[in-house]
Formats: C-alpha cells, structure tokens, sequence
C-alpha cells in the first residue's frame, strides 16, 4: 500500500477522475468524464497546398531575420552614433539607437513567430496523456531510507558521544562570527557624526547661485534662497557628504508675521534659516508657497510652516526642520551663529 | 549504443551524443524529458515570460559591465553630450553617459537592460497571481511556490541597486530614502547605515557595494533559486486545468520535442524581439536630462521604477509619529512602513499555508480550480491586489494630483483609509462575485445554456430555448472539489472523558465555516437534481 493512498477524512470530497481513469462515460452519471474529445484536424493536416503555404510562411519570417540582422551590421556600421532624427510619432530621436533596436527587434521576433507559427501549423497537435506519479516516496522506500539513516547515525556514534555532538554545534556555530568581524571595517561608527554640520559661528551664508555670500538686502520678501556654507569646495566627496547635511534654505518673511518665539530671536530682520534636507527621510526641500510660507518636500509631500518653527503641518515627517542662527558680520555679510542646535536630517535611535 | 562490432559506423550527432551519454548520462534523462508532455493555457506562458526577461537581463547586464566603472570618483565630464561637458560628476555616472552616447548600440542595451527588468517583475507578479487564483500553489508546489515569492522580492531589490547604479539624481534620491529608512530602525538602524554607506550619506563607496550586489550577489542567488524553479516544474509536471480526459493522475497536452521546443524557444525571441523593439521606441530612465546626484538638489515627481511604488506609497501615507523617549527617538513614521513592506508582500506568500492547515488536506492537487470555485481564497488574492494598488497610488500620489487636478492632501487621506478600507471592501465583492458565477455554473449545468432563441407557445408565452450542455462541458462544470467545512466533533468520548478542544482547532473550524460552510460556497449539482430536471424539461 503506498503512501499516497488517498486518506478517508470524511470532510474531503473525493478526488475526481479517479473513479473513471480511461474516461469511459458511465450512462449513470452524466457528469462522468468523457474522455479526451477526438482530435479535430487542422486545415494543414488535411489540405497539402495550405500546409506548403505555412511552411513558405514560416520560412518567409525566417528569411525577414537573416535580412534583419544584417540591416542591423549595416545600421551600427552606417549610421554615427550622435545623429539625431525626427520619427513621427517619437520625436526626435537617436537614429542609431530607433535603426539597431527595429532591426534587432525584428530578427528576433522573426525568428519567434516562425517557430510559434511551424509547431502550431505543422507539428503534429495530437494531445496525448502521460501519467503522473506521486512525488512521495512508497512506503519500501521510505523503510530503507530510515533504515539506512539510522545504521549511518550508528556508527557515527554521534548518539552515543554527546560531548563530541555538543563541541561540534559549539564549533560550528562560533565559526561565522569571524566572519561578522570581518565586517567592522565596511564603516567608522556613528559617534557624533550627524550630529554636526560644517557650519559654525561666523561662516558666511553663500548664495548657491551666484557662489557669492548674501547681504542682508539680497534677500527679498516671497524668494526662496539656497545658500551653503563658505570654504565648501564642489566636486569633492567630502562637499558630497558634507552638502547632505550643510544645505540650506533662507527666506524673508515679515517679522511680524513670525509666530514662533524663538524663530524670531534667531533670524536677522525677519530672514530666516533653515536645514534644507527633510526630516523625513533626507530629501531636499525644494518648493516654496510664498503666500502661506509653506515649503514641502517633492519626494514625499511633507510641508512645513517656515512662519511658525518649521512645524510639521502634512506629510510623514516626524519633526520640524533645524533652524539656523544667523547674524550680520562687520562687513554687512549674513553670517552664521553657530552650528544647527539638533541633528538634520531624518530622525534615528540616537537622536533623542 | 554503437559498440565495436557494430559495422554500421553511426552518424556525427549520434557519436557525440555516445560521447556525452558515456559521460553525462544524457540518455537516460532524455528518455525521461525529450517527450515530455506539457498541458496548453495561455496563463501559462506568463512564467516563461520571467524566465525569458531574466535570461534577456543576464546577457545585457554582462555587456553593460564592459562599459560601466562602478566607481565614485569625481571627474569633470569631457564626453559628446554637450549640455554636461565641463560639469563634475562621478565615473560611474559619466561611464553611463558614455554607454548611451558613445558606444554605439550602448544606449539600446542599456533600455533593454531596463525594460526588461520593469517587465521581469511585473511578470513574476501577474505569473503569481495565476498560480494564486487557480490553486496551483497546493500540494506538491508549496516550497516552489516560496521559491517564486522569494524570486520575486529579490528581484525587487536587484532591480532597486540596479537602477541606483547611474548615480544620477533620481537614483540618488531613491539612496536617501532608503538610507532614511534605514536610520528609522531602533538600536542598530544608524550603525547599518554607516556600515553600509562606508560612513556618513552619501560617502564615496556605495555605487562599487551596489554593484558587487547587483551584478553577483543577488543575481547569484536568483541563478540558483531559478533553476529549483524549473527542476521542480519539470520533477512535479505541470499542473493542468480540469476538462475531458484530464484528471489528477495524468497531464494532458504535447510533448516537449518538437511542439514546446518551438513553442517555448520561439517565445524567448518574440520577448526578446518585444522588448528590443520597446527599448528602441521608448526612452527609458533618461538620466542625462536628470545629472548627476547631489545630495541638495531634487527633481520634482520624483519616483522610482514601478516595483518600488508600493513601499514608497506606505512612507508617503504613514503619518510622522515619532517618540522621543530616554534620550532616543523611535521614527515609527518611517519605521512602521518599513516593517508593513514585507509584511504586506508576505501575505500572500503564507496564505498557501494557512489554506492547508484549514482544509487539513495532505492529498496532491494536480488539476486547477476555477478561481470562482474558491471564492474565500480568490477574494483575498483580490484583496491582496487592492492594497497593492491602493499603496501604488500612495507612492504615485503627486503624479495623480498633477494629473487628475486633484488635492494630494485629499489623494494621501483616501490612501490612509483605503489601506484599511480597500481590501476589505473587495474581499467582500469578489467573494459575492464568485458565488454568483458560481450559481451560474449550476444553471447552466441544470438547465442548459442560453441559446438567444425565443419561442411562442400556443397560449402566447414567450421562452427562451435552452440548450443542454454537452457531456464535456457538464463534467468541466461539475468536477471541481467541494470541502464540508470542519466540525469540533464531539467533546466527550462514549466513556464519558472530556476531550479539550485547543484554540487553534478551534480558529480553524472557524475558517473552515468561512470559507466552505453555508452560504461561503453553492453546493454544486447533482446527479439527482440534474435527472429531475432533465425529466420535466420545460420547467424553467
């Protein structure tokens, strides 16, 4: 008896087809299985002139391919690789890149059609059954298995010498974390790296613009300024690294119109500063709506209210954006205060 | 085999093929598979479709790494696109500048690498989804059922270090936001960042970490998974759907040679051949119109490829809860999303699972269930559906405010609830759906088929003439499985011992009433009713 003799819960229906396996219709039950229906022919099988014009079809699609490909060597080897040309209804388009992909797409979907085309006109469709088999093992089979597992555990011994079975898992389990310490170096630690900026009492505000540091009267009511701070030379990593956390916005809104406190303690004659990157999770903000001193965030929506603290007012972020402290140096410069009092950018673990 | 006394000297092929069986065992395995026989379904050419666009990846992939220098070095750009020239950026950018404008046939293999991988997993998706709807993940296919999710997820995030690779603004963006996400997890989240980036964002190492995981790390993996796929397709046979002839011990269709070698070998080139042609047509992922990553620049309507939309809608909907306790900061905001991602794809993955431990079925299922026949199971792959979109919208929910004039504020509300209200809604209308057809099926079966023809009786009445189905069709209606639903059964034994029902029996009587009790299936003809009707035919 194998193993996948069928089990008698009572709840299970019973498997169909098992009754009739052959497909013989028993009058009785007009629900029985009538086998598989006899095979109707094809317009190929029966007419020889329709079959002769499949195959010329099939070799036709075949013979588009070889001309295809070989378009394709005289497209790369032709047409220079800058030509730009005007396909209606794509535009203008690199004539090299549109010529290499038809031609290309082509003798490849040639080739597949033909194929398609020759099983289905010409090859016999002929369904035939084949049997399945279970996928477990008979019940001999499974025996000798245990059997066989059980003399092999024997003699090991593995049983019978539990400190030899203990030191192995031991051994066997400590080994990967080599490998765990091998990983130390893929970083330096934390520490308090995001927690500071490059900016510090008495660095200039640089408009990103014009790569000239910011007066006072250059910035007007209603615009959004982006300004680094000075010393950051581009193209480098460290301007890469330091910029994702340096980056920030000024805008000039009525003091008056400045509900928050401490906002207004920490801006110059109504121009405020604040980190750039989102709280979120990192993006840079970049639209502004001059009339509500909104500014949201174009990767996930968040919005903040520049008029009010920076306070979150929609969107997934968890908190206000960092306001920068700034001043008026001697020479009339605006100027940094100090560096940013909390950490910008997204919130993690550490940040408290 | 062709042995010394064997006068006859034998063909080439036959010779090597001697050659290679002395070695390899060939014949024996072609005996087994040279006529092996697959069933014929239009669904099931969606797995070939993955396998094809993975295989179309591989071969463009490689070529890619001949030109691509995985390296963030900063170098001004000298190349023949003129709005760059003279700008910083990194090799790995300016290398993929150089592969769509100066090699030549660059940029198409770079938009069939990317064509192909958008498709690769939208076909894994939709070929899951008609395993998932006809029950084809049961008995013997479980474990290739977690092979394909597995597959799946893993494809997510190769196409995700894919497309990061370019180190283009876009991409960048889609670093950050990750690196975000990561900064969320409590205790480690900031470590693994640092660990990963080689320091602080974005640092000058993770394009090269990208690549060796992109290129050899997952694809390896997915190498191997794929190929327990395909031995596990051919080793349990393909699954069939029910009709004449067909029945759980057999499989009915055509054999491998010739009819699914061409077949199959044909659709790789048409594939192929689709894509080509969609990788000359239509531009893909145009970072030259984007530049290079800067960590404060952005671009508006920011996404990333298709895939990626689910997760990034949980981020976009989840609201900024954050606790700031003891000194530490939980970002639940980002946090939550970032543990509902696997969560809500997993769903679907476990539910094979739970059908079997409600249905207590050991049995091998080899013929498919109309997905109305299972109406609990086919309402919760539509409800599954309906949250996958509901997010797809949360992740796209700029674009469908700039398009369709509406408020994103109002787009993220419907998003918020929808995540909760969505499946729910659709589990309960599919579900009627499928009883309703349901029904349907039985009439057809009781009274015949609709034929259009209407008839006057002598006293004026108006019938339609309906039509019995043919014996094939009758069978094809009426084979499917029904379950009785699980009873607790009796508590006391006949010598008067009370036998303690756990509360996992219990929760899975429950379920078996939800999904086969009364009212949560039609019970299907039978041979009775049918013979009853059939003998006063005119009843209607």
């Amino acid at each position: 008896m194998s193993s996948q003799e069928i089990p008698e819960d009572k709840h299970l229906p019973s498997e169909q087809g098992d009754a009739h396996h052959g497909g013989v219709a028993v009058a009785d039950d007009p629900f029985a299985d009538p086998g598989l229906p006899v095979h109707k022919p094809r317009i190929q099988d029966i007419d020889d002139r329709a079959a002769k014009r499949s195959e010329r079809t099939v070799a036709m699609l075949f013979t588009v391919s070889m001309l295809a490909t070989i378009a394709f060597i005289a497209a790369y080897v032709i047409i220079p690789v800058d030509k730009i040309v005007y396909i209606f209804p794509l535009g203008k388009v690199s004539a090299l890149n549109f010529a290499l992909g038809m031609t290309l797409g082509t003798a490849l979907f040639c080739i597949g059609a033909g194929a398609v085309h020759w099983a289905r006109t010409l090859m016999s469709d002929v369904e035939v059954a084949d049997d399945r088999h279970p996928i477990a093992a008979p019940a001999d089979v499974k025996a000798k298995v245990m059997s066989d597992f059980a003399a092999g555990a024997e003699e090991s011994a593995i049983g019978r010498r539990p400190l030899i079975r203990n030191t192995l898992l031991g051994a066997l389990a400590m080994v990967p974390l080599s490998g765990l310490v091998l990983l130390r170096d893929l970083g330096p630690l934390p520490e308090e790296k995001l927690r500071k900026t490059v900016w510090a009492k008495g660095k200039l505000l640089i408009n990103q613009n014009t790569g000239e540091p910011l007066r006072p009267e250059d910035v007007q009511v209603g615009s959004l300024t982006f300004v680094q701070p000075e010393g950051l030379e581009e193209g480098t990593h460290e301007f890469q690294t330091e910029i994702a956390k340096a980056a920030v916005m000024i805008v000039r809104i009525q003091p008056d119109d400045i509900k928050d406190k401490r906002e207004l303690e920490w801006s110059h004659d109504g121009i405020v500063a604040y980190s750039k990157i989102c709280t979120h999770v990192g993006c840079p903000i970049s639209l502004y709506e001059q009339q509500t001193h909104h500014v949201l965030c174009p990767c996930h929506q968040s919005t903040f209210d520049l008029s009010d603290g920076a306070r979150v007012i929609f969107g997934p972020a968890g908190h206000a954006l960092p306001q920068l402290r700034i001043g008026v140096n001697g020479e009339g410069f605006l100027e940094a205060l100090g560096d940013f009092e909390e950490p910008v950018g997204p919130a993690f673990w550490e940040r408290g | 085999m062709s042995t010394a006394t064997d006068k006859r000297k034998a063909p080439a092929g036959e010779r090597v093929a001697d050659w290679a069986d002395g070695r390899l065992g060939i014949y024996s395995l072609a005996k087994a598979n040279m006529r092996k026989i697959f069933p014929d379904h239009w669904s099931f050419m969606l797995g070939e479709i993955c396998l094809y666009s993975f295989i179309i990846i591989i071969l463009t992939g490689v070529y890619l790494t001949l030109f691509f220098h995985p390296s963030m070095n900063e170098v001004e750009y000298h190349g023949s696109y003129v709005p760059m020239q003279g700008v910083m950026m990194s090799e790995a950018f300016a290398s993929t500048l150089d592969i769509s404008f100066d090699v030549r046939g660059g940029l198409l293999i770079r938009q069939i690498h990317h064509w192909a991988a958008l498709i690769f997993v939208a076909a894994m998706i939709v070929h899951m989804m008609r395993v998932f709807f006809t029950g084809a993940f049961r008995k013997p296919r479980e474990v290739n059922w977690v092979f394909g999710f597995l597959l799946l997820v893993l494809g997510m995030f190769t196409g995700f270090t894919g497309y990061s690779l370019p180190d283009d603004l876009l991409s960048g963006t889609g670093v950050r936001f990750m690196e975000g996400a990561i900064l969320s997890v409590p205790v480690v989240g900031t470590y693994i960042s640092f660990f990963l980036f080689g320091g602080e964002f974005p640092g000058s190492d993770f394009v090269a970490r990208f690549y060796s995981i992109h290129i050899l790390l997952l694809p390896g993996i997915m190498m191997g998974l794929l190929v327990a796929h395909l031995i596990l397709v051919f080793y349990h046979k393909h699954t069939q759907f029910p009709g004449p002839g067909r029945t759980n011990n057999n499989v009915v269709g055509m054999p491998l040679l010739p009819v699914y070698m061409a077949k199959a070998g044909g659709f790789f080139f048409l594939v192929f051949g689709v894509i080509a042609a969609i990788a000359a047509i239509a531009t893909i992922n145009p970072i030259w119109n984007l530049g290079p990553y800067r960590p404060d620049h952005v671009s508006t309507g920011a996404q990333p490829d298709w895939y990626m939309g689910m997760p990034e809608g949980l981020i976009r909907a989840m609201p900024g809860w954050e606790i700031n306790l003891w000194g530490h900061t939980l970002v639940l905001g980002v946090f939550i999303p970032l543990i509902l991602f696997p969560l809500v794809l997993g769903a679907i993955a476990v539910w094979p699972f739970i059908e079997s431990w409600v249905t207590g079925d050991k049995r091998e299922h080899h013929l498919l269930d109309r997905p109305r026949n299972a109406p609990t199971r086919t309402a919760f792959g539509v409800a599954w559906i309906a949250e996958y979109i509901v997010l797809l919208i949360g992740g796209g929910n700029d674009m469908f405010a700039q398009y369709f004039h509406l408020s994103i504020n109002a787009i993220t509300w419907f998003v918020r609830i929808g995540f909760f209200a969505v499946p729910v809604l659709a589990f309960i209308i599919t579900k009627r759906i499928c009883l309703g057809l349901q029904r349907r099926d039985n009439d057809k079966v009781l009274h015949g088929r609709e034929t259009g023809v209407i008839k006057r009786l002598p006293h004026g009445e108006f019938v339609e003439v309906h039509e019995p189905l043919s014996q094939d069709k009758l069978h094809t209606l009426t084979s499917h499985h029904q379950y009785t639903p699980a009873e607790i059964g009796p508590t006391v034994d006949e010598n008067g011992v009370e036998r303690k029902v756990g509360a996992m029996e219990k929760l899975r009587v429950k379920l078996s009433k939800g999904m086969y009790g009364e009212g949560n299936q039609i019970p299907k003809p039978t041979v009775e009713e049918y013979k009853e009707i059939q003998s006063g035919h005119g009843h209607h």
